[in-house]
């Protein structure tokens, strides 16, 4: 009658983990903060000049539109040719990433090696390397915006194709469709809105990208903010940076509403 | 018209798929392949086509084998078998008319298909393939907004765009209510009494089985258990293919109820 009910009760996991994560993160914060000398009192002395620089930024010099105006139209002309160029050169560099369709581990894992080699290049360090190859002016912008978006759009867009329905590939296979008609009727209606996604998305990024390039001589609005910084004639800079934010501020509108619509 | 020689197929893994089948199947006939899943249905209806390769025997097609065939060989042959799928493998983000004209890139060259322009009669061949399967006034819908019994329609549109001489249907009505699984089995009749294809069906509803095959051919652990005119499919033979009594669940019209 009285048996007696052994409850079993799992123990409760021990929080053990938890701790020595939050010690290990707050000392490498503290050894970090003590190594680079950062400290909260620096700022605070530093805020006076602060002011000072503010107050010299302002009014904006309104009448500089007209210098900047071209360098404006440059930076985004460059950010266009340079995500489109390296739109082109994704497609085929994300094919070889993407396992599903590759299929060969002996292309597929050097192609990704090589592309996140690529992508651990900072843009600034690129356009610095093509303007010692090609010299001063926007092509070595160019060319590192290239370099740069196919590093992102590759990678976005072979992820994408790896989580596509293998469904539609097995139907064209089984309607006797070859290699190349498998990918344009199996594939490509499947990715195509967000391979479009990716490249807007990139755009934007490059347009934001383009405006510093200048500062290693490689073209764009960005040439314009050494200049003034170099002659302390800050009202310029503001005008400029206004500009600047006003610009990506649009492109960033308006390409972000053309996704939503994509997707 | 198919002949299948002595066919066996073992996975990597040393896994039997299929042992030692030998099955011929003349013009115009409504096979029927039952059996347990896992018996062997699906790998064998592949192996037709060649979706999945096997590693003993022979297939041949209308007297060319598809086993030894590459290339533009297997592509022609593939190009006479029409396959419709359990998940209707459809490109959801494109137009219904676009999908049953992908059944027609097998008669293209590679540059004509990049182009996409197909001839106007693939397009009126397209639009009578829709005609027949009663969905036409869907042709520039998106194939995501039909429904499930909409889509598989579409996939036997695009099977008869691409003018099969062969249907080969996996499990096509395994994610589909009861009622539309009847229209889409009645589509699956309909074409092969009218147009004279030889279809062969994967199916796991018993009664389904009964009312459409003309023959049926059962599967136990990758071999044939019975092949015979639908007349002789007891339920007792039923029970030796399904190695058990048939339960409540196998028939169609009880697990609607």
């Amino acid at each position: 009658m009285n048996t007696k009910v052994e409850l079993r009760r799992p123990k409760a996991p021990s929080r053990f983990k938890h701790y020595l994560t939050a010690i290990i993160l707050l000392l490498l914060l503290w050894g970090s903060a003590i190594q680079t000398e950062s400290s909260f009192s620096e700022l605070f002395h530093g805020l006076p000049n602060m002011l000072d620089l503010l107050r010299e930024m302002f009014p904006p010099k309104w009448s500089y539109f007209d210098n900047i105006f071209d360098a404006m139209l440059e930076t985004i002309r460059m950010a266009l040719v340079g995500t489109t160029l390296g739109a082109i050169v994704a497609i085929p560099v994300a094919l070889l990433c993407a396992s599903n369709l590759t299929k060969r581990g002996l292309i597929y894992y050097p192609a990704r090696f090589i592309l996140n080699l690529i992508r651990t290049i900072p843009d600034l360090l690129l356009a610095a390397i093509f303007v010692a190859i090609f010299g001063l002016g926007p092509l070595p912008g160019i060319f590192a915006l290239t370099v740069f978006s196919v590093g992102l759009i590759a990678k976005l867009t072979y992820e994408a194709l790896e989580t596509i329905d293998q469904g539609p590939i097995e139907a064209m296979t089984s309607v006797g469709a070859n290699y190349v008609q498998v990918f344009l009727y199996g594939v490509i209606p499947q990715i195509q809105a967000h391979f479009a996604s990716y490249v807007l998305y990139t755009f934007e990024i490059n347009v934001r990208a383009a405006a510093i390039l200048g500062l290693v001589g490689a073209g764009g609005i960005g040439h314009y903010y050494e200049i003034t910084l170099g002659f302390l004639e800050y009202d310029k800079t503001s005008m400029i940076i206004i500009f600047t934010l006003v610009i990506v501020l649009i492109i960033d509108y308006i390409s972000s509403k053309l996704r939503e619509k994509l997707l | 018209m198919i002949e299948i020689n002595n066919v066996s197929k073992t996975y990597p893994g040393g896994t039997k798929g299929l042992n030692g089948i030998n099955l011929s199947v003349a013009k115009g006939e409504f096979v029927v392949i039952v059996g347990l899943s896992g018996a062997g249905k699906s790998t064998l209806l592949r192996s037709i086509n060649r979706l999945h390769d096997i590693t003993e025997g022979d297939i041949v097609i209308s007297g060319s084998s598809i086993t030894k065939a590459t290339g533009h060989q297997l592509r022609k042959i593939r190009r006479d078998i029409g396959m419709i799928f359990q998940s209707f493998n459809l490109v959801k983000r494109t137009t219904v008319l676009r999908n049953v004209l992908a059944g027609r890139v097998g008669y293209h060259s590679t540059l004509r298909t990049i182009l996409g322009q197909f001839p106007k009669e693939d397009i009126e061949l397209a639009f009578q393939a829709l005609d027949r399967v009663n969905i036409v006034e869907k042709a520039y819908t998106r194939a995501d907004q039909l429904s499930g019994g909409q889509q598989q329609r579409v996939a036997i549109a695009r099977v008869l765009a691409q003018e099969a001489k062969i249907i080969l249907a996996d499990e096509p009505v395994a994610s589909l209510d009861p009622l539309t699984t009847k229209q889409v089995m009645d589509d699956l009749k309909r074409i092969n009494q009218e147009l004279g294809i030889t279809t062969i069906v994967n199916l796991h509803f018993i009664d389904l089985a009964r009312q459409y095959a003309t023959r049926i051919i059962g599967l136990r652990a990758g071999e044939v258990v019975f092949d015979g005119p639908v007349e002789q499919a007891t339920d007792d033979v039923f029970a030796e293919i399904y190695g058990r009594p048939i339960q409540q669940d196998e028939l169609l019209e009880e697990a609607a109820v």
